[in-house]
Order: C-alpha cells, then sequence, then structure tokens
C-alpha cells in the first residue's frame, strides 16, 4: 500500500553519468527548487538571474568548505529535458566528490531521484515524444531490475536479516497500537508504553549502527580522512613520507580532489586513509597564522581521525595535553605519535598519560628512521574500524537505504518524544506508520494488511 | 403493468435501502423490490449501528445525505461514544437500536417518498441485452423493465443456515433463500464465490440476572449521528457484561464434532474478527474466558441479543453452555444461533462506480461484495444508488477518494484488492485517518453531495458553512486574543504545565498537552463569553483545528502529493498485455481491474512502483 510516492512537486537529484569513477561526474537537479536549492551551494554568479542555456564556472561548498571547482549549466523551465527547472553540475569525477555533493544538495532540499524518474517527469510534463515512448519505458523497465538486483545484493547476509528484524518487531508494535485503536472496547491488552519505549530505543539502536555502518561502507569505499596535525617540525611531513614510503605502488593520487582537502591517499589492509597535511599549530602569533590555525581546526572537524604528531624533546607532557584539548572534539578517533623516539628510547606512554591519552592511542615512533611505522598502520587500521561495526557485519552503501533509515530514525524519534508528551495512539501511529513505510522503501511493501493480519493472529477479536 | 423504472434495486436491506434513498434523491424512479416487506431493513445480526470506524462511516452516510443516520438516532435505547480516551479521530459514535423500530422508521421514511415504489417478490434473475442491464425476471415469471439494477441481495443467494448437524436453505432465520441470480451471473461470465458469517442465539431478557453482570451504561450525554436535527435521546437502556468460563468451554467443546465448521461442511470463509465462540476457544486456547455483551433489543421487548456468543454448534450445546455464563443460570433461549453461508461476488469486478465491468448499468453493493456489517452495506447502497443514477444520466461517476472518507477506502480496497473473508472497515485501512473524522464528515463531504444535487442538502451545506465560519472565527480569536500569566498561571501549574513570564497568545497555550478548551472555558470568563455565541460542535472544530494542527498539516501534504497521481487518468479500455515492459502479473491484474487513474494502479497488489512508471510513459496512447 504504501508504494514510495512519487510527486511532481518536489525536486530530485541524482548521478547524470554512470555510476564510478570517470573523468567528469554530472550531477542532474530537477524540480521548481532546482535553481534555488543551487544556488544554496553554488558560488559564482547568482544563478537565479541567469539566462537558460548557459554554462557558469564557480565553486561548490558546504559551509566554508570546498567541496570541488564545478561547471553548472542552467535549462529553465519548460526547455529542458524534464520540462522543469533542471540545474546540471559538472563536477570531477570521483565517488567521494559526487557523493558530497549529492549529499549536500539531499541537505538542501532536494530528494533522491527514483530510477526512470528524470524521463518520467519529462513524459508527465510532455516533454516526450511518443514515438520513444516504447524504447523508454523498457529502458525503465531494466533500469528498475538493474537498481532491484543491485538492491538484492546489498540485501545479502546481515543487512537483510537487521532490516527483516526491525521490521517484523515495529509491525508488532504498530499492531499493538492498532489493537488499541480499533479494538479499545474489547477485552484487549493494552500496549505497554513502557516496553514499546524500550522496543523503540533498541530499535533506534540498530538503525544507528546501520547508520554508523553507512560511514564505514563509505570509509571502504571513499576513504577515512584522517588529519595529521602538530607544531611546527614535530616531523609532520617527515611522517607522511614514511607512511607513504613503502607504499608508493599503491599510492596515488585522486584526480580532481588533491585541492584543499585530500592530499595523499595510503592503502592499510583495504582501507583508504586519505591524509591530510596542516599547517603547524602553535599559539597564533598574529591574525594570519590564527586564520591559518582556524583552517586546521575545520579539517579536523570534518575528519574521522586525528594523528596528533609531537617532538618528545622539545613538547612537555601539558604542552600536549594542551594541544589535544584544543583540537579534539567528539567523535573524531586519535592517535597521539610521539616522534624522534630515537632520541630518547625510554619515553614511555606514562609520562603522558591523562585522558584523552592512552596506552591504546600512544604510538612512539621515529619518523625518520621507519622505526615502529608498521605498528602505527597496525593502530591507523584499528582506530579506522575501531567503534564501528566489523567488516563482516552489516554495512548500508546505498545513498537511498540510508535516507531510508534516517528518516525511520527522525519517525521514531518522534514516537518517542510522543511517549514522552504521552500522546494517544492515533498520533503515535501515525509517526509509526511512516516509520514503516521508510523501512519499506528497503524491504518492498509494508502495508496495513501486515498489521491486521499481526492482530487477528495474535490476538482474540471479535465480540 | 410496470413503466421502465430508472433504477431497480433487488433487495431492502442497508444497502438496498440507502441506495433506493440515495437515486430517488436525484430525481429517479426507484423499484425497491424485496422478497418480504415486512422485513425492510432488518437489522439481522446485532442491534446496533456505529462503532470503532464504522461510527464513522455512519456520519459519512448522513453526510452525504442518507437515512442511516437518522434513523439510528430516531430509534436507539443507548449511544456511546467510544474511544474518547484517544484522539479526535479515534472517536467514534455507537448506538444500540430497537430492532423493531429501526425497520419501521425506515420503512416509513421509504415509504414517504414519491419517487421510489416497491414490490414484493423473488428476483430471480436480470434481463441483459447487448451488454447491458434492462430489467428484472421475478419468481412468477414477471420481467419489470428498468435502465438500471442494483444488487443487494445480502446473504441470500443460495444461502445455508447451518445449527450443528442441521442445514438448511435460507437468507436469514425463518426465510427462505434466493435462487437464480448467481447461475444466471456465472453465465455472464462473473466469478463467485463463498462466504460465511454467523451469529449468537437471542434469550428471554425475564430470565437474567443482571446482578451477576457488569453494567454498561449511555453516555451520560448521549450524542447522536446526523447532523440534522433529529431528537436527542433522554433516556436509555443499559447494556451488560459477562463472560464465559472454562466450564463454558469444555461444555462447548464437547459438541465440536457435531460443529458444521470442524467437521468440513462449512466451506466459506468467515471473518476473523467477528468469529465464533468455538473458533475463539481453538484457536485462543489458553484464553480462560471471552467477554459477552448482554445487549437489549429494544424498548420495550424482553428479547436480548448475546453479542460475543455467535454459534453454530448444535442448540442443546449453546443451551448448556450458555447456561453456565454468569447471570444465565437460568436463562430461556428464544431463536439458536447460527451460521450461515452465501455466494459472493469478488469485488474486483466491480469499478469504483460499483458498477460491473461485465455488464453496463448493473451495479453491486453489500454483502454481494464480500463485505460485512450493516455500515460498510449502506455506504456502499448509497455510493451504488448515486452512481445507477450518474449512469442512467450520463454523468460522471462518484467516485470518493481515499483521503475524503472512509467510504472511499472500503470501495478502492475492495475493488483494487479484492478480499478472501468478509471485509469490515478497521480505522488502521484509512492512511488519513487523522483527516477522517466524525466531527468533520459533513465539512469533508456535504459540499460533494450538494453539487451532485442530492434532495434535501440544502439546509445541510448552509450548516456546513456556519461551522466552518465559526471555526475559523474561534480560530481567528485565539490567535490573536493574549493571556496574563496572572489569568492563567494557578490553572497551569493545577495541570503541571509551565507557567507562563509574560502574555501570551490563547493558541500557543491550547497547543500544550493536557490543557483543553473545556478547562480554558472554565479559567478564562472573556473566553467562555465570546464562545458562548457559537454551537458546543464548532467550537469542538475549531479546537481540533488548532490543537492538531501539525499533525493536520503533515496528513494534508501526504494527501496533495498523492493526489497527483489520483488525478492521472488512464484509458478505459486499454488492452495492458500490449505493454511487454510490465511485469507479467501487472499485465494481469491491470486488464482485469481496469484502474481509473494511476493512482489507483498503483494499489493493486502485484503492481510495482516500476510498473507505474512504465504506465505514465504510456499514458495518452
Amino acid at each position: 500500500m504504501y508504494h514510495s510516492t512519487q510527486t511532481l512537486n518536489d525536486t530530485i537529484v541524482a548521478l547524470a553519468t554512470p555510476p564510478g569513477t570517470g573523468a567528469i561526474g554530472v550531477i542532474r537537479l530537477s524540480g521548481m527548487d532546482a535553481i534555488r536549492i543551487a544556488n544554496t551551494v553554488f558560488h559564482g554568479k547568482d544563478l537565479a538571474q541567469q539566462a537558460s542555456h548557459t554554462v557558469h564556472f564557480g565553486t561548490i561548498r558546504n559551509g566554508e568548505q570546498l567541496l570541488d571547482e564545478v561547471l553548472v549549466t542552467l535549462f529553465i523551465a519548460p526547455k529542458s529535458y524534464t520540462g522543469e527547472d533542471v540545474v546540471e553540475v559538472s563536477c570531477h569525477g570521483s565517488t567521494y566528490i559526487i557523493q558530497q555533493v549529492i549529499h549536500l544538495l539531499l541537505q538542501k532540499g532536494a530528494r533522491l531521484a527514483q530510477p526512470g524518474e528524470f524521463t518520467l517527469r519529462a513524459f508527465l510534463n510532455g516533454r516526450m515524444d511518443l514515438s520513444q515512448a516504447e524504447a523508454v519505458a523498457d529502458l525503465i523497465a531494466a533500469e528498475s531490475e538493474s537498481a532491484h538486483t543491485v538492491a538484492m545484493q546489498q540485501m545479502r547476509g546481515g543487512f537483510a536479516n537487521e532490516i527483516k528484524r526491525l521490521r517484523e518487531d515495529l509491525i508488532h508494535f504498530a499492531s499493538m497500537i492498532e489493537l488499541e485503536l480499533d479494538f479499545g472496547e474489547e477485552d484487549v491488552t493494552f500496549a505497554n508504553r513502557d516496553d514499546l519505549r524500550q522496543l523503540i530505543m533498541k530499535i533506534r539502536h540498530i538503525i544507528y549502527n546501520l547508520i554508523i555502518s553507512f560511514q564505514l561502507g563509505n570509509v571502504i569505499k571513499n576513504g577515512v580522512s584522517t588529519v595529521i596535525a602538530g607544531r611546527p617540525n614535530a616531523g609532520k611531513s617527515t611522517l607522511l613520507n614514511a607512511l607513504l614510503n613503502e607504499e608508493r605502488a599503491i599510492v596515488s593520487d585522486i584526480a580532481g580532489t588533491t585541492r584543499d582537502t585530500i592530499e595523499e591517499v595510503l592503502n592499510i589492509k583495504g582501507v583508504q586513509f586519505r591524509l591530510i597535511d596542516t599547517a603547524g599549530i602553535r599559539e597564533a602569533q598574529d591574525q594570519i597564522e590564527a586564520i591559518g590555525v582556524q583552517k586546521t581546526m575545520e579539517k579536523i572537524q570534518q575528519s574521522a581521525l586525528l594523528i596528533y604528531v609531537f617532538d618528545i624533546i622539545k613538547t612537555p607532557p601539558e604542552a600536549v595535553h594542551q594541544d589535544i584539548s584544543k583540537l579534539l572534539h567528539p567523535g573524531i578517533q586519535l592517535l597521539v605519535v610521539a616522534n624522534k623516539m630515537d632520541l630518547n628510547p625510554y619515553t614511555k606512554w606514562e609520562h603522558y598519560a591523562a585522558a584523552p591519552i592512552t596506552q591504546d592511542n600512544f604510538v612512539p615512533i621515529s619518523a625518520i628512521n621507519q622505526m615502529n611505522i608498521e605498528f602505527l598502520k597496525e593502530k591507523l587500521y584499528e582506530a579506522a574500524l575501531s567503534g564501528k561495526t566489523t567488516l563482516e557485519s552489516t554495512i548500508v552503501t546505498n545513498a537511498r537505504h540510508y535516507a531510508a533509515l534516517q528518516g525511520a530514525d527522525e519517525r521514531l524519534q518522534a514516537v518517542l518524544q510522543g511517549l514522552e508528551q504521552g500522546i494517544t495512539g492515533d498520533f503515535l501511529a501515525l509517526d509509526i506508520r511512516r516509520a514503516l513505510a521508510y523501512l519499506g522503501e528497503i524491504t518492498g511493501e509494508v502495508g496495513v494488511e501486515d498489521l491486521l493480519e499481526n492482530i487477528f493472529s495474535r490476538f482474540c477479536i471479535g465480540k | 403493468m410496470f413503466p421502465t423504472y430508472d433504477v431497480i434495486v433487488v433487495g431492502a436491506g442497508h444497502a438496498g435501502c440507502e441506495a433506493a434513498v440515495a437515486a430517488a434523491n436525484l430525481g429517479s424512479k426507484v423499484l425497491l423490490a424485496t422478497m418480504n416487506m415486512q422485513t425492510i431493513a432488518q437489522m439481522s445480526c446485532n442491534p446496533a449501528m456505529g462503532g470503532v470506524a464504522k461510527g464513522q462511516i455512519v456520519r459519512e452516510i448522513d453526510a452525504l445525505g442518507g437515512y442511516s443516520g437518522m434513523v439510528t438516532d430516531h430509534t436507539m435505547v443507548q449511544f456511546r461514544m467510544l474511544n474518547l480516551s484517544k484522539g479526535p479521530a479515534m472517536w467514534s459514535p455507537r448506538a444500540q437500536s430497537d430492532r423493531m423500530l429501526f425497520a419501521q422508521k425506515w420503512r416509513l421514511m421509504l415509504e414517504a417518498h414519491p419517487n421510489i415504489d416497491f414490490w414484493q417478490e423473488m428476483v430471480v434473475g436480470l434481463s441483459v441485452k447487448g451488454g447491458r442491464v434492462t430489467g428484472v425476471r421475478t419468481g412468477m415469471g414477471l420481467e419489470i423493465p428498468a435502465k438500471s439494477v442494483v444488487l443487494t441481495n445480502g446473504t441470500f443467494l443460495n444461502g445455508i443456515i447451518h445449527i450443528g448437524e442441521k442445514q438448511f436453505g435460507g437468507g436469514r432465520a425463518g426465510e427462505k433463500a434466493a435462487t437464480g441470480i448467481t447461475e444466471q451471473l456465472i453465465q455472464l461470465g462473473f466469478e463467485a464465490g463463498r462466504m460465511k458469517t454467523g451469529t449468537p442465539p437471542r434469550v428471554d431478557g425475564r430470565s437474567l440476572d443482571y446482578s451477576r453482570m457488569e453494567v454498561q451504561p449511555g453516555d451520560e450525554n448521549p450524542g447522536k449521528f446526523s447532523y440534522t436535527n433529529t431528537p436527542k435521546l433522554t433516556r436509555q437502556l443499559p447494556c451488560h457484561i459477562t463472560y464465559t468460563s472454562q466450564e463454558v468451554h469444555d461444555l462447548l467443546k464437547e459438541g465440536f464434532d457435531r460443529s458444521p465448521m470442524f467437521n468440513g461442511r462449512i466451506q466459506g470463509l468467515g471473518p476473523r474478527y467477528c468469529p465464533s465462540i468455538e473458533d475463539k476457544i481453538n484457536r485462543f486456547a489458553d484464553k480462560e474466558r471471552h467477554q459477552l455483551f448482554v445487549e437489549p433489543e429494544g424498548w420495550d421487548t424482553v428479547e436480548i441479543y448475546v453479542n460475543g456468543f455467535s454459534t453454530s454448534l448444535p442448540e442443546d450445546v449453546q443451551y448448556k453452555a450458555l447456561r453456565k455464563v454468569p447471570g444465565f443460570e437460568n436463562a430461556k433461549m428464544f431463536r439458536p444461533g447460527y451460521a450461515i453461508e452465501y455466494d459472493f461476488f469478488p469485488p474486483t469486478q466491480l469499478q469504483l462506480s460499483l458498477e460491473t465491468h461485465l455488464v453496463k448499468n448493473l451495479f453491486f453493493a453489500g454483502q454481494i461484495n464480500g463485505t460485512t456489517g450493516y455500515e460498510e452495506a449502506a455506504s456502499q447502497g448509497l455510493v451504488a444508488g448515486i452512481n445507477a443514477y450518474q449512469a442512467i444520466n450520463d454523468l460522471e461517476p462518484f467516485i470518493l477518494k481515499r483521503s475524503e472518507a472512509y467510504i472511499g477506502v472500503l470501495i478502492d480496497d475492495l475493488v483494487n484488492k479484492g478480499t478472501k473473508e468478509p471485509y469490515r472497515m478497521f480505522t488502521s485501512r484509512a492512511e488519513y485517518r487523522i483527516l477522517l473524522r466524525q466531527d468533520n464528515a459533513d465539512v469533508r463531504l456535504t459540499p460533494l453531495a450538494h453539487e451532485l444535487g442530492i434532495r434535501g442538502t440544502d439546509a445541510r451545506i448552509e450548516r456546513v458553512h456556519t461551522k466552518v465560519a465559526a471555526a475559523q472565527a474561534i480560530e481567528k480569536y485565539f490567535a490573536e486574543t493574549s493571556v496574563a500569566p496572572d489569568d492563567i498561571n494557578g490553572f497551569l501549574e493545577s495541570k503541571g504545565s509551565a507557567p507562563i513570564r509574560q502574555k501570551v497568545k490563547l493558541d500557543g497555550i491550547l497547543l500544550r498537552p493536557n490543557i483543553d478548551l473545556a478547562d480554558l472555558r472554565q479559567v478564562l470568563p472573556g473566553l467562555q463569553q465570546f464562545l458562548q455565541q457559537y454551537d458546543v460542535e464548532y467550537a469542538q472544530l475549531a479546537e481540533i483545528n488548532m490543537k492538531y494542527e501539525g499533525y493536520i498539516r503533515r496528513e494534508q501534504e501526504m494527501v496533495d502529493k498523492m493526489n497527483r497521481l489520483e488525478e492521472v487518468r488512464l484509458l478505459e479500455n486499454f488492452d495492458y498485455s500490449k505493454l511487454n515492459s510490465l511485469s507479467a502479473e501487472a499485465r494481469e491484474k491491470l486488464n482485469k481491474i481496469k484502474p481509473r487513474t494511476i493512482g489507483q494502479a498503483s494499489r493493486i497488489s502485484g503492481v510495482t512502483p516500476a510498473d507505474v512508471s512504465v504506465l505514465l510513459v504510456h499514458l495518452g496512447r
């Protein structure tokens, strides 16, 4: 019953070129808000003021963060493929960049297009020549079939089971509420609100893990953004070289991604690390330096892993703690690298012991002598996977699934809020149904029949 | 002997009566044909109208100019608003009716209509020429000509009644079955099926000991169903509640080997949500007792309806077991419970107008479509009656959307999904139930009825306009009027709600949990004075609009999205088997159901979103 509703009054976005790394990726936005949405992330000319069928150079930014330099092509309704306002963003063809740009556009209010939806809109808006219809229809069928195959592949193993279990739990929950609503007059047990709350929290926990694993999925696909920070001359660049030296063969620049954010790529046991070198940090002496420090901080904010490097001779423990407390933010993994241990082999982690430094994240090395670099790599690998689901378990990589999980989570949060406020079952059910619909986008159909089916099989109903 | 009628309605139950009235009120000349004029509008099962989801349907029927609500208001012995502890979408009116008065009132209202004629005889067949119905044939061999026919045969088509090992033909206890129609329809190409339902024993109220039961009184301030000026109840009869026990279950089990349910004699599928007592015991063996509702059949009669004890066990087993129920120790039985099997026609053979795909101007309504319940039947009758008029006058069919009415949900489900067991409405079947409330059925639907030109809706539409304007004025007052901390903080604290620091608009206060309009009226004299000019019902609509504004808006947004697809029409006689891009299942289903719109196509089971995309691409061909 809950087919994902295709509508024409929102703005859709998708990659228009084939997926995978190519020289250029074209991201297409279509809908009445296409230009407005593009304008919120495009830095260059005001797109709202430009004529149809024009191309504009500029940058895509997420706040201050530069994502890419791009060319933007404008098609103003009705003179476009879909008959709606269309903006095509040609960016560099890295999977990472494309994903970032699409995510950004989703954040700004666009919706991920369904398979064939651009063509669908083209047809609905009268842009499609009827003689093309048969061919296009076949294309859509094929497209959704391949999407289906991909989805099925993704559904193998843990993911399918997790979602299936989630859905069953939620259907049970929903049935209990519906039971109260439709059969409240009869001799039925009411849903225990505390149990319901716990059930929802449990479900949210699993969804949370799946969402985290999505980030891990991205880690595997796109690499772990890793910032190397430390005071000037602590040995950051030497460390970078030491890490990369042995792996020269598998190090490569990602075309079009080197500007500003990604410097080098390191592969450890199949996990890619995008290493970002930063300017040295110290107490800012002047305004220009303050800006540099500010930039470093921003990069750290956007990263998953922080390697803090210090010189064991020059930097006393208090200064180390000071630096780290300045750099650290919640959600980032930390490795503390004590460099130049060749100059004092007796350096022990205990000298620096104080949260957040532990034996586990303290790595003494000598970058220049390549000492302990293998150990550091091991630590990097561990850090990338720690706190997240292991590789073998469920990984969500499909952005559509990710969006559905987030939608479900949002609705479940609303249910929890509702429980907190003591709102009645009919309003709780509204959000539960939406959550079920979101999960249904992943598993297939979820209809009210499921709820009634569950009620009839479990409860003695009827006068 | 007969003129050519515009509409012949076959059967005078809830569906037939509403169908006759709807067509007649649009101006059609109607003949109501029934096997027995003494049983017009007979409540075959429990003497009650409404209930959760069903009460909303009765309100909708009333809003559309049907008579069920009025008849109920005139003849009820008890009224309760169910689910009051839940949100406003769940509030559901339910009435206990006086069974005899109910049927009498209906008959008198039908007789008062100049456009309705009556004929008492069994209809045994249809006249069909060139794929179009042209009248009916009766048992005496009469042919009555008509431009359209509405079949509302209920449980009468080849009905078989079961009590234990006894079985006999009949459409209702003491009434014979109808034959001929099913056979002819099958010959015409219709697919038929078999369903089963049941009813409990009736007992002598003088033989019951009510002191051993719980009392269930009516509401202190009883409401009603109709939006018109029907009378309000001034006195009410109570119902009672009692329970079965292990002992009762054991006695019933002794008769299981003679039960037609368990020995395979009944083949039709019964409703799971209205199970027989033997079914309850069998399927939920661990449940120690089941609730029974002891309901009066009317003001004056001593007959009592034992709701919850539906059974087709042998009458001696029914009797013995019943006597072990607290309060029933000396019970005398008037009529045993029984099960009945009857023919139905899977409703996927219908259009959303309830006209059959196979025969033009032929309509089905009620249990013949596989539904159960007076309310479900009556609402289909109303829609079929309207559409019979529309069809013979070459007008667009009248179709309610799922977002407009429970009636829309009901018919959309039937036509697109079909049903295997008797279909009953539940609120959970409606995806937009926050919008489909009993308090706003008139606002939702009366304008549609008025636009159709249904007689008697002029005064109703006036009232709707007044109601909407009043609600708007009240909402405006709440948005513009501030309240000072001193005037409200004492009250807020008593409700456990945070006090205010500065003047706050009234609508902000109303939005808080645990705060309702009735309370605010008590503590704010200015508000009380302002609201005195308005009907309580109008103030309630304003309150719901304000208090649940966020939820209502979200539902409305979902509706608006969906409606885009509801407006994309599909060609009526398109051959979907030509579209190779569709899945095989979709091709078959689409050819069978022939959806009117893309929205409808998307709800047919087996039609995937990819199929829908393919359809959209092929539109207009």
